[in-house]
């Protein structure tokens, strides 16, 4: 059975890191670490401006890779784990690709695809998508071949074990993948956004707060990743929990 | 019903399970299936339930030749092979969602069956009441025993109204009272619908039970079928029924 957090948790996480924060705003007593109680209501009023539509452009190529991952790296995680042929020859290239860090391909995919919300996006998909890949692959692979044989004979041709069996038996998988890897999507987001653009967090932290050293602003961003971090996080629990009722069950 | 004709098959690299095997069950037949492990048992239902293939010869069933499992076969594995993430109700109803989803194309689903959602959560419920399991409706199967999903797994298998019954296994991993009683349920509606049923166990006392039409197959080849007349078939208190059992093991001995 899975454990999830609960609000006391969170409200609790919350709190400790403001003391800390506060904490050491007082220690260090210096303009490069203010205190949460002068970010907080700068964070308040920029999200209301600027500082929103930095945190919308940075939601939307989140958002925009995670799908674009999900959709391919689906089929093929499926089609990889039922036909263990196919899963011989692709096995050693993804066990290859797999543990580097995508991030270094960044100036190869500017120059293939260009200078636009086109490469950012490509190149998160491309993390998101190995590791979808993987955990559906292997969860296709464990299905029981007693239970594909079942539904078939109730008369489900490939549409159907697609619908009724291989989608939701690997949802959760996607799920756990999704969210294991939303904390690195928005990390290469955040270096992606540093140059070529004028628009997402990556941009307003570095750019337009640090390097004039507005640092209650740069805070202020910093709040607002980690808020974009969180919110992801969270959205996919609540569709774990949702979507898995069977595996948090307490009897 | 089922005619096999001629039918040879083996698994890859393997000797032939089967070689030029010919036999042939009536509607409305009860047969058991029994034999040694690797003896081709649960293949041949497979055959039966056109689930495979084999590499020559015909399995036709109700005189059709089909490349795909046929609307009215039912097949209930011993691995109830119920969808973790579903309900029992939603189990048991998967037959209807699935034709549901391709409509009445007679490929997957027997062509003009148009049911309405609220026929079928009637014969949902019928079945769910039959098997006992009215109550266990919105539970998960990993809440529940196995004899109560091997009842769901019935349950899903039967609501779609089969006209044949292709077991393997069914009851070999339950308690006795729950084997005997979905024993005699499935003898209960092989004679009240006339379903034909046929059930591979390796259990000798269940192949006497379940078959009036014993088939022993052996390890090596099959080619000519033994066939047992089985006169004591659902009476266990048959005069004969622990001859039956004692002839099978002996033929079964001989054969491995």
């Amino acid at each position: 059975m899975k454990q999830s957090l609960n609000l006391t948790t969170i409200l609790s996480g919350v709190l400790m890191i403001l003391l800390l924060w506060l904490g050491l705003s007082w220690l260090l007593n210096s303009p490069v670490m203010p205190s949460p109680i002068d970010v907080i209501p700068i964070f308040i009023f920029s999200m209301a401006g600027d500082l929103g539509i930095h945190f919308l452009a940075s939601t939307g190529r989140v958002l925009a890779s995670v799908t674009l991952a999900v959709i391919t790296a689906v089929p093929a995680g499926l089609a990889l784990g039922q036909m263990p042929a196919v899963n011989r020859i692709f096995d050693p290239l993804i066990a290859i690709i797999y543990p580097i860090p995508k991030i270094v391909f960044l100036p190869v995919i500017y120059i293939l695809l260009g200078i636009t919300d086109v490469s950012k996006i490509f190149l998160i998909a491309v993390i998101v998508f190995f590791q979808i890949l993987v955990v559906v692959r292997d969860e296709a692979a464990g299905l029981h071949p007693e239970l594909i044989l079942s539904v078939r004979s109730i008369g489900a041709g490939r549409r159907a074990l697609f619908r009724f069996v291989y989608i939701p038996a690997s949802l959760p998988a996607v799920l756990t993948a999704v969210r294991i890897s939303i904390g690195t999507a928005v990390a290469v987001l955040f270096i992606a956004e540093q140059s070529l653009t004028t628009w997402g967090l990556g941009y307003y932290i570095i750019v337009e707060t640090y390097q004039v050293l507005l640092y209650p602003e740069m805070y202020a961003g910093i709040l607002g990743m980690a808020l974009l971090g969180l919110s992801l996080y969270f959205l996919v629990d609540y569709l774990e929990r949702k979507v898995n009722r069977h595996l948090y069950l307490n009897n | 019903m089922i005619d096999i004709s001629n039918l040879t098959f083996s698994y890859p690299g393997q000797p032939n399970l089967f070689d030029g095997f010919s036999i042939s069950i009536s509607e409305g037949e009860c047969w058991s299936i029994i034999g040694p492990s690797g003896c081709g048992k649960t293949t041949l239902l497979y055959f039966m339930s056109h689930l495979i293939k084999p590499n020559s010869g015909s399995v036709r069933i109700d005189g059709e030749i089909s490349s795909r499992p046929r609307p009215k076969t039912g097949l209930v594995l011993q691995d109830h092979g119920l969808l973790p993430w579903s309900t029992t109700q939603k189990n048991v109803s998967l037959g209807f969602n699935v034709r549901r989803f391709y409509g009445p194309d007679g490929l997957h689903a027997p062509s003009g069956s148009k049911i309405d959602r609220e026929t079928e959560q009637q014969i949902v419920d019928h079945w769910l009441n039959r098997l006992g399991i009215s109550d266990l409706r919105d539970k998960y199967p990993s809440q529940m025993s196995r004899g109560q999903r091997q009842r769901a797994a019935l349950a899903r298998t039967l609501a779609l109204s089969p006209d044949l019954l292709l077991m393997d296994e069914p009851f070999s991993a339950l308690d006795t009272p729950t084997r005997k009683d979905l024993q005699d349920l499935v003898i209960e509606l092989n004679r009240e619908r006339n379903m034909t049923c046929v059930t591979v166990t390796h259990n000798i006392d269940e192949a006497v039970f379940m078959g009036q039409k014993i088939l022993i197959l052996a390890r090596s080849t099959n080619s000519e079928p033994v066939v047992i007349d089985n006169p004591s078939a659902t009476d266990l208190n048959h005069e004969s029924f622990q001859a039956m059992c004692q002839e099978i093991e002996k033929r079964l001995e001989r054969s491995a």
